[in-house]
């Protein structure tokens, strides 16, 4: 029986500051400052933050403190149970442990809005500096910046087994999930020039398997941080896919993967038949021809393009989702959407991809540089078209192309703006959310499994989450209705 | 899908490759359809594009990635 997928994105957030040089570091951590500080009566940051920031006033970014203020990593927990800081020189929004596919859509576009509000919120408190952020995963100049997926997995299954069965997907899903780049980055593997490709990442993937995150990046990582009960559980850290503006990516690469990881839990072998004879030279190839008619080799010689094999893990997955239900990646409803989608897309990238143009970011992104190229007749060298790239990716709503494209939407605003604040109900991210909400000031530290509060006379109380499953809603609504402070709330969990 | 469908379906578009790389639709005609459309749009990136389109994509230099 597979586990339910439980799943989350990490985003680490491409920024640019156009008013100084070289202060990537400093913005970053000035940027989420300055969101927490805006938004401090709905927010609280308890990651290492909270000592060491004057409370203040707003002018103490730029005025005699800012030093300290800018030099340090911001690490903090939001409300709606995501976590927000500063990683190397970037800001990273970690959605909150997400129970399907479709609610990690909400979260993870919470998340660009989180980031557009800090935009502003820097604005407002240091006006000289210009900051702009962007969702996407390259500078164009060989240096790439991660969109990590986890999904809960079954520790039980041998990693090999993952390594085996989950890589043909890992390379060929970008067809639909890719977001699309003007040029290419690392040396060609064929004589033609790549004017555009598919993938942000897919340039810089050397090796099958690995360890490593910042270089020599593998198609499939093997990170071993549970975050949760190591006996029972496996996190999946999936590094190897593209930032996504367009929900239906985001809700496509999420959701066909977590279906394929379910599969492989319950010793179906998903990719049978279909595995790659060179992954790393695959995952390129697919990424250089935007025709999609390419082929790849598999490992019995065979030829076949991304989109067959594409085709044949839906067929799959769909045969194996009729046997086995839906639980595994959410309800019916979610379930029905997902094959409903992928076989939609699929069938459009096989008859006319730019039927696409709404939905599957890399071929929005195409079909508009396309015809501004034409419209002016300009060169794909051209520096235009490379900044086209880039401003599809700003967060900010009067500068993002994406938004200018107006496209296809699978959640509501609604549901994306309640998402700034609110957890999930679905996973332990509730009760980390709404304890943040309810016992701010009781809460010491908190972090993926666990909350540490301080009830006053006696030693810290740490309370351990160590299944992503415990801790819904429906688990701890009524506990914490009944609890005033969180005195009473750790002697009833320890009752 | 059968295995042996798979390796049909599989053959049969190495046998279509050819004919594919005959008539796949160009780029530009692609732009051409879609330029209508997005002629509006197109009026809007312009005013949202840096006035130095150059210096803008130079300046975006981001290390430290994972």
């Amino acid at each position: 029986m597979a586990l339910q997928k439980v799943c989350g994105i990490e985003t680490e957030y491409g920024i640019l500051v156009t008013s100084k040089d070289d202060a990537s570091i400093n913005a970053s951590s000035m940027l989420i400052n300055a969101y927490i500080e805006r938004e401090k009566q709905a927010l609280t940051s308890k990651w290492d933050f909270k000592d060491e920031t004057p409370q203040k006033d707003a002018r103490g970014f730029i005025g005699p403190h800012a030093p300290e203020v800018e030099t340090h990593l911001v690490n903090c927990v939001l409300k709606n149970g995501a976590r927000y800081y500063v990683d190397h020189a970037h800001p990273e929004y970690s959605t909150p442990e997400c129970g399907n596919p479709l609610e990690l859509v909400i979260w993870d576009k919470a998340g660009e809005r989180i980031l557009e509000y800090s935009v502003k919120a820097l604005e407002q408190y240091a006006p000289d500096l210009k900051v702009k952020v962007f969702k996407n995963n390259s500078d164009g100049k060989g240096n790439s910046y991660g969109c990590h997926e986890n999904y809960l997995t079954d520790r039980a299954l041998p990693f090999n087994k993952i390594v085996e069965h989950l890589v043909t997907h890992l390379v060929s899903r970008q067809i639909y999930c890719g977001s699309g780049k003007v040029g290419y980055e690392t040396p060609l593997i064929t004589n033609q020039d790549v004017v555009f490709q598919i993938s942000q990442r897919a340039d810089f993937f050397e090796e099958l398997v690995g360890l490593e995150t910042t270089i020599k990046r593998p198609i499939v990582n093997t990170r071993d941080e549970p975050h949760a009960n190591p006996e029972l559980y496996r996190r999946l850290h999936v590094i190897v896919g593209d930032a996504n503006i367009s929900e239906i990516s985001t809700f496509l690469k999420v959701g066909t993967t977590a279906v394929i990881l379910a599969m492989i839990e319950n010793n179906m072998e998903p990719s049978k038949n279909l595995q790659l004879a060179n992954p790393v030279k695959a995952i390129k190839q697919i990424s250089y021809d935007p025709t999609l008619q390419s082929s790849v080799e598999l490992q019995d010689g065979k030829t076949v393009r991304a989109i067959d094999l594409q085709w044949e893990l839906y067929q799959r997955a769909k045969a194996y989702l009729s046997d086995h239900g839906f639980e595994a990646i959410g309800d019916d409803s979610v379930g029905y959407k997902l094959l409903e989608l992928w076989e939609d897309t699929l069938s459009k990238l096989e008859n006319d991809l730019f039927q696409l143009d709404k939905s599957v970011d890399w071929i929005a992104k195409y079909s508009l540089i396309l015809a501004y190229k034409e419209k002016y007749g300009l060169n794909f060298s051209d520096a235009k078209l490379k900044a086209i790239d880039l401003n599809y990716h700003d967060v900010t709503k009067e500068r993002s192309l994406a938004v200018k494209l107006n496209l296809m939407k699978l959640v509501s605003e609604q549901e994306i703006l309640k998402a700034i604040s609110e957890p999930p109900e679905s996973t332990r991210a509730y009760f980390r959310g709404k304890c943040l909400e309810k016992y701010n000031a009781e809460i010491v530290t908190a972090n993926w499994d666990s909350i540490v509060f301080d009830i006053g006379h006696e030693p810290l109380r740490r309370v351990p989450m160590m299944d992503p499953l415990k801790g819904t809603r429906k688990h701890v609504e009524t506990l914490i209705s009944q609890c005033d402070n969180a005195e009473q709330l750790v002697a009833k969990l320890e009752s | 899908m059968t295995e042996r469908e798979l390796k049909k379906k599989v053959s049969q578009r190495d046998t279509k490759q050819a004919e594919v790389e005959e008539v796949k639709p160009s780029a530009s005609e692609k732009g051409e359809k879609l330029k209508a459309e997005l002629d509006e749009l197109l009026e809007e990136i312009d005013e949202v594009l840096e006035d130095n389109a150059e210096e803008f994509v130079r300046n975006y230099v981001q290390k430290g990635g994972q």
